[in-house]
């Protein structure tokens, strides 16, 4: 039991047809995620991610391939696979218009529960998530950050042994972000299999043991967050220039310097170069060489590389634009969020 | 929020036996009515629309289709009643199509329970609803001059007989409320098709003096046959072709539609 792994997919094709095309929601993935080891699908909006997810959860059934959480089988096994696995996300929220409690102990009683455990069980897990107060409110009054937890809180009703968290932190503010965090971890020590997607790298990099980038439905690079990242050079400089005009020239010294080619912000103050393997010593060195040029940079930053970063390292083209939003759910509206530097 | 609670809070040492179909399906009739308690204002149309629309018919067609308020209320009140449970309905489809254009719905999918009890519990908690607009409706009559002969056994067979019907034709709108794209085109296309079949019935008046061609929509329009049987339980002399009509009608639908409402169900992407 220990070696195979908790989850597995062979293959995993999902087209969905409309009337004018055919999108590739996802064009052939393959996954193994170790039992008791977290795994981060990395990828921006439209990249297969959810679709991935939403198969894995039984609630899609795949064009083509096959996948097994515990060793059910996804389609032909699905009650066994609803039984062992937690799914919290974009989707498979709880109902607003009912109270935080009321949505646990549905749930609980839908789990099978008798009346007076379930009660137990779901006061256990408010407080846990600090939401004994708000028990009694609609979660429609609920912050981000509470709707998260209660989310979290109603896939972990019935333990599972695997966790599906898709995009458990978008638009939640940092404190919220590191809460949901804090509680991941707690439940990996505990043993819990953990898929994350997410669309940004710090999370992965955070909180998972193996990352897959996916784009176009496909795996693009797969390996520990120290593979990725270093197929992606150190990092990257980020600086501002106090005058516009400066910019051209801060650019060719930057080029000289470092060695590597630099991008234009959209921002006309800005520029980005991305750190090449061999480049760390260099850093140092180009503050000066711009003061020496006279150009005064009231901004300079070194910081880890960005999913931008990452993808144009991976694919040499910048995060696509939602050009295609896949229809991974009806009518819903996704929020399109910033990439964190 | 400590490691400790969260952990003790999640660890699971007595895991439940899975529930019944009629358990799960029971619990999701309970979060029908606690929707009705926390959102109201989804009683509004099914208090109001019975009343208006009592009101409106009675006075303003009374007097010159009857030649009294008293008796064309006497005639219109089964037909009225059909009318209001019938619009009813379409709130099935409605509930069901924000519950998946909120995600909810998706929840209840990746839950290992008997697969239709989302649908068959909220089914059941709509019936609390075609109840209350029951009651409304019959108890405005009451004060306006409808005298059943049929006494209190004709009121309530015919409650009974009419909410039978509603939950079959309510698969129609919840195939409707699986495929459409918003809760709103869900109403829209609902009363689209409901509007004509309730109008161009018998609910308002007699068909003998209509033209032929209406008069043969008329007679076979389900509303038809279903205002007949009503109006015949509460006269207290039970038509019971239309009866066994409505009946037959009512397996056939659940037969026919309910099979590919979870068909639809088990499919949607």
């Amino acid at each position: 039991m220990t070696d195979s792994p908790a989850v597995e997919a062979r293959g995993l094709v999902k087209h969905f047809t409309s009337r004018k095309s055919v999108t590739k929601a996802v064009d052939g993935i393959d996954l193994s995620i170790g039992e008791g080891s977290v795994f981060g699908l990395l990828g921006p909006n439209g990249a297969g991610k959810t679709t991935v997810v939403r198969m894995l959860a039984t609630l899609l059934r795949p064009d083509a391939g096959t996948a097994s959480v515990l060793g059910h089988d996804v389609v032909h096994d699905a009650d066994a696979v609803r039984s062992a696995v937690g799914l919290t996300g974009q989707y498979a929220s709880v109902d607003e218009d009912l109270t935080g409690t009321e949505n646990l102990i549905m749930l609980a009683r839908l789990y099978g529960f008798a009346p007076a455990a379930a009660r137990r069980r779901v006061q256990g897990l408010l407080e846990a998530f600090d939401l004994a107060d708000a028990g009694s409110r609609q979660v429609k009054t609920y912050s981000g950050g509470m709707h998260r937890r209660i989310d979290l809180a109603a896939s972990l009703v019935l333990a599972p042994r695997v966790l599906f968290l898709d995009e458990p932190t978008t638009g939640l503010d940092p404190r919220s972000r590191n809460q949901v965090w804090d509680i991941v971890r707690v439940l990996v020590d505990d043993g819990a299999t953990v898929l994350l997607t997410t669309q940004y790298l710090d999370e992965a990099d955070q909180l998972a043991d193996r990352i897959a980038v996916v784009d176009h439905g496909r795996t693009i690079a797969e390996g520990t967050s120290s593979d990725l990242k270093r197929s992606v050079g150190e990092g990257a400089v980020h600086l501002r220039v106090a005058e516009v005009t400066d910019r051209t020239r801060a650019a060719e010294i930057t080029e000289r310097v470092l060695g590597t080619e630099v991008t234009y912000d959209s921002d006309p103050h800005a520029i980005a170069a991305r750190v090449p393997d061999d480049g760390a010593d260099a850093v140092p060195r180009l503050l000066p060489a711009l003061t020496e040029a006279g150009i005064s940079v009231p901004e300079f930053t070194l910081g880890q590389p960005s999913l931008d970063e990452v993808f144009l390292a991976l694919t040499g083209q910048p995060v696509p634009d939602d050009e295609e939003p896949a229809p991974e759910h009806g009518t819903r509206s996704r929020e399109t969020t910033e990439v964190p530097r | 929020m400590t490691v400790t609670t969260l952990r003790d809070a999640v660890a699971l040492t007595d895991r439940p036996t899975r529930p019944s179909a009629l358990g799960t399906t029971l619990t999701f009739g309970w979060r029908a009515l606690l929707k009705i308690k926390h959102v109201p204002e989804q009683l509004f149309d099914v208090l109001v629309s019975p009343v208006i629309f009592t009101l409106m018919f009675t006075y303003l067609f009374g007097g010159a289709l009857a030649g009294s308020t008293q008796a064309y209320v006497q005639f219109l009140l089964p037909g009225i009643l059909v009318q209001t449970i019938l619009f009813v309905t379409i709130y099935t489809g409605y509930t069901l199509n924000n519950d998946i254009s909120k995600g909810v719905f998706d929840r209840f999918r990746s839950l290992p329970i008997w697969r239709p009890s989302p649908v068959v519990g909220a089914l059941l908690g709509d019936t609390v609803r075609y109840t209350i607009a029951s009651v409304i409706t019959i108890a405005l009559g009451l004060l306006l001059g409808f005298r059943p002969e049929g006494g209190l056994a004709g009121v309530v067979l015919g409650v009974l007989l009419l909410l039978v019907f509603a939950f079959a034709l309510s698969w129609t709108f919840i195939i409707l409320g699986l495929l459409v794209r918003s809760p709103n085109a869900v109403m829209g296309i609902s009363m689209l098709v409901l509007m004509p079949l309730t109008f161009a019935s018998n609910v308002f008046v007699d068909p003998a003096t209509m033209p032929s061609g209406l008069r043969a929509f008329v007679e076979v329009n389900p509303v038809t046959h279903l205002v007949t049987a009503e109006r015949s339980l509460m006269a207290g002399s039970p038509d019971t072709s239309a009866i066994l009509w409505v009946l037959v009608a009512s397996v056939v639908l659940t037969a026919v539609l309910g099979p590919i409402a979870m068909r639809i169900y088990r499919t949607k992407t």
